[in-house]
């Protein structure tokens, strides 16, 4: 029975500066082993490609043809992502030497063999391992797009430097400055600009009103047929959007639609004194604003209709009892009692429909193309960023970097947002303290 | 005098009962007369006869199934079909799988980069999939995955892992921590816990998970659209939208047939797993 050797926790980091030796000092040989060969293969990828890959991705290639700018752009932020990797897993590696030197001073025993490690790995490791295919594709399939949108963004990418026949350059933020400065630009940009914000809030708001008043209407004791109501007001819902979409598309034809065709007429002769016009849906601007907006009305409130249907359903009974017996009246209790559950137990519910109809691209696009009509730049009357994104990008003469550009800004305005509002609605509390 | 004012009082109470009754009514029924005439219209023309140009609700007409067979025999319909059912059910299993491990884990362990890591799919998420479009174009192109079901696949499942993966972690911190608790002490390792204790509490998640995974591909226009190029690897959404688009050769009939056959599936499924909506989503989305 010897005494277990003393580890010096700090010398331990110190020798996995090159990872693995802190390792082996811990008797660790197989795990300092597969941290020494990580870290070979990484020092050698660096060697044989990566240096270069990241010069390529600075200089963006010197002669056209046979350097492919974009392939460079996209293998350079490749390449930060695996450097990001290997520093966290060399954070890791000292980390670990430390902590295992540490454990071995309080009397535990490193392990060394291949069977005690796995069963480490399956009790320790066992969050990382589990978690590792989430955040692997989400690194390919949202972090790494969206570091190239980045770059794309100060690059310029558009349909006169075309890879490889051209060369792309940094531009830095010139992109930024035609949106907000250059003239043509500057006009698409805030009229695309306004009529997102204004669809934003007016649509969002509606549903969120319908939403709410029809769960409350619906809600009360005495109603019949609630089961069948439930059902009807759920088909919004649950018919796939696009469909719904494209059938209002239709409904909304001009000549041929429903709308103009059976409602209107219907109205006319049930209410003669109203003499409704026939509105042009799809060929004036406004009144496919108008149509899109009634439509998000109808497309989203029964998913704010079932939330708040269920708070509701949860608030308890004795609450309002107490109320009533307190002689506060309808509109009291609602306002002191229904609708502050509502928006604390919703409200971060509620900042994502906004976000959604912010990018609400189907709803835009599926039923009148943008359209009518012309702002510049290739954006339609009834275009919303998003969809000015997809214009920019399918259009005639792409613009891309322009596009990346006003992507990024998207990305800022709706993040900002809900930063802020989760924050003040506690959404980030998680629940760990 | 007393007992008189309280007869007053009570008659207007009915009679207020009597109104508010009927204006609830009132609104509930135009409500669902609103939402079920444009669904109607739809239906109705699908099984119209001809080529008709007007989308209205009219019964007059003779009722007939021959669209549907021109959809199959004259349009690549079937072919669109098939496609969108493929992407969707790989976007299903994987995406399902994925957010489920993670789910369980971030419910149930505390580990390092715990919060760092909640936070980045919160922020993440804010971020629309589409905002990279001209990334997963450049992407696609050096790929060579233009045209190809396996890179749209992924897409549809790496957009939907922050959110879905947070609505998981949600109904997971739903079941009790006492059962994996108990079970533990009896000596359970981390992998039986998660297995046979506390993946079968929250099937019910899993349904519905698994539902909107297959629903994505079905509903989403811009990625296929974008990614996909011949005609006959397109999916439902972009195909059908052809019919209606073309304005010289419009097929409103063909467009509302092929619609009936795509929502009446999903429609069964979404009011089949209608129930586990509420609950599922009120417990993700609030409590953290």
């Amino acid at each position: 029975m010897t005494d277990p050797q003393k580890q010096d926790p700090r010398k331990a980091k110190l020798l996995s500066i090159i990872p693995g030796l802190g390792q082996f000092y811990n008797h660790q040989v197989l795990k300092g082993s597969i941290f020494l060969v990580l870290f070979l293969a990484f020092v050698a990828e660096l060697a044989l490609a990566g240096v270069r890959q990241i010069v390529n991705l600075i200089t963006l290639g010197s002669t056209p043809m046979m350097d492919n700018s974009l392939f460079m752009m996209i293998e350079g932020t490749l390449q930060i992502l695996v450097l990001v990797v290997a520093i966290i897993l060399y954070a890791a590696n000292i980390y670990d030497a430390g902590n295992i030197a540490k454990q071995a001073n309080e009397g535990k025993q490193p392990s060394t063999s291949l069977v005690q490690m796995i069963k480490n790995i399956g009790d320790g490791g066992f969050p990382y391992l589990f978690s590792i295919p989430a955040y692997f594709l989400m690194l390919f399939i949202i972090v790494f797009p969206v570091l190239v949108t980045l770059f794309i963004a100060f690059s310029n990418y558009d349909f006169l430097h075309v890879p490889p026949a051209h060369l792309l350059d940094w531009v830095g933020f010139k992109n930024f400055t035609s949106l907000f400065f250059l003239s043509s630009y500057r006009q698409t940009f805030n009229a695309v600009f306004g009529w997102t914000i204004i669809w934003t809030v007016v649509a969002t708001t509606l549903q969120l009103f319908l939403g709410i008043f029809t769960a409350i209407v619906a809600n009360q004791d005495f109603i019949k047929f609630k089961r069948a109501f439930g059902v009807i007001f759920l088909l919004p819902w649950a018919v796939p959007a696009f469909i719904s979409i494209m059938s209002f598309s239709n409904i909304f034809n001009d000549s041929a639609g429903a709308i103009n065709v059976q409602v209107i007429p219907f109205f006319n002769k049930i209410l003669p004194f109203l003499h409704m016009s026939l509105p042009a849906w799809k060929t004036d601007p406004f009144w496919t604003k108008i149509a899109i907006i009634m439509i998000q009305g109808w497309l989203g409130f029964p998913y704010i209709y079932v939330m708040v249907t269920g708070i509701l359903q949860a608030i308890p009974e004795d609450l309002y009892e107490a109320a009533t017996l307190d002689g506060a009246s309808a509109i009291q209790k609602f306002n002191h009692i229904t609708a502050p559950t509502i928006f604390t137990v919703a409200a971060p519910i509620f900042i994502t429909q906004y976000t959604g109809n912010f990018n609400n691209f189907s709803m835009i696009y599926l039923f009148n193309s943008g359209g009518p009509g012309d702002v510049g730049g290739g954006a339609g009357g009834t275009d919303i960023l998003i969809s000015w994104i997809y214009k920019l990008t399918t259009g005639q003469s792409p613009q891309y970097s322009i596009a990346a550009a006003v992507t990024l800004l998207i990305s800022v305005i709706v993040i900002g947002v809900s930063m802020i509002v989760f924050k003040k609605t506690g959404a980030f509390d998680l629940g760990d303290d | 005098m007393a007992r008189r004012q309280k007869k007053i009082n009570e008659k207007s109470a009915i009679r207020n009962r009597r109104v508010k009754h009927f204006f609830t009514y009132l609104y509930m029924v135009i409500l669902a007369i609103i939402i079920i005439y444009p669904l109607l219209i739809t239906v109705s023309s699908a099984f119209k006869q001809g080529n008709v140009q007007s989308f209205t609700l009219d019964f007059n007409s003779k009722w007939t199934l021959i669209n549907f067979k021109r959809l199959f025999t004259e349009t690549l319909y079937g072919t669109w079909y098939k496609n969108t059912v493929i992407i969707a059910f790989f976007t299903m299993l994987i995406q399902v799988a994925v957010i489920t491990l993670a789910g369980y884990v971030y419910s149930r362990y505390r580990f390092i980069g715990r919060r760092f890591s909640l936070m980045f799919f919160i922020i993440i998420q804010m971020v629309p999939t589409m905002a990279a479009l001209t990334a997963f174009y450049v992407m696609a192109n050096m790929l060579n995955a233009l045209d190809h079901y396996w890179f749209l696949t992924l897409i549809y499942i790496g957009g939907g892992i922050p959110m879905n993966t947070w609505l998981m972690k949600g109904y997971f911190d739903s079941v009790p921590y006492d059962l994996d608790e108990s079970a533990k002490l009896d000596g359970a390792g981390n992998f039986r816990v998660f297995w046979q204790i506390v993946l079968p509490l929250v099937k019910p998640m899993i349904a519905v998970q698994a539902l909107w995974a297959f629903m994505g591909p079905f509903g989403d226009y811009i990625m296929s659209k974008f990614l996909l190029r011949s005609d006959e690897h397109l999916t439902v959404a972009v195909g059908l939208q052809q019919f209606i688009t073309n304005t010289r050769d419009q097929q409103v009939v063909l467009f509302a047939a092929g619609a009936i056959l795509i929502a009446l599936p999903i429609s069964i499924l979404f009011f089949y797993l209608q129930k586990y909506f509420t609950s599922g989503l009120l417990s993700g989305s609030t409590k953290g």
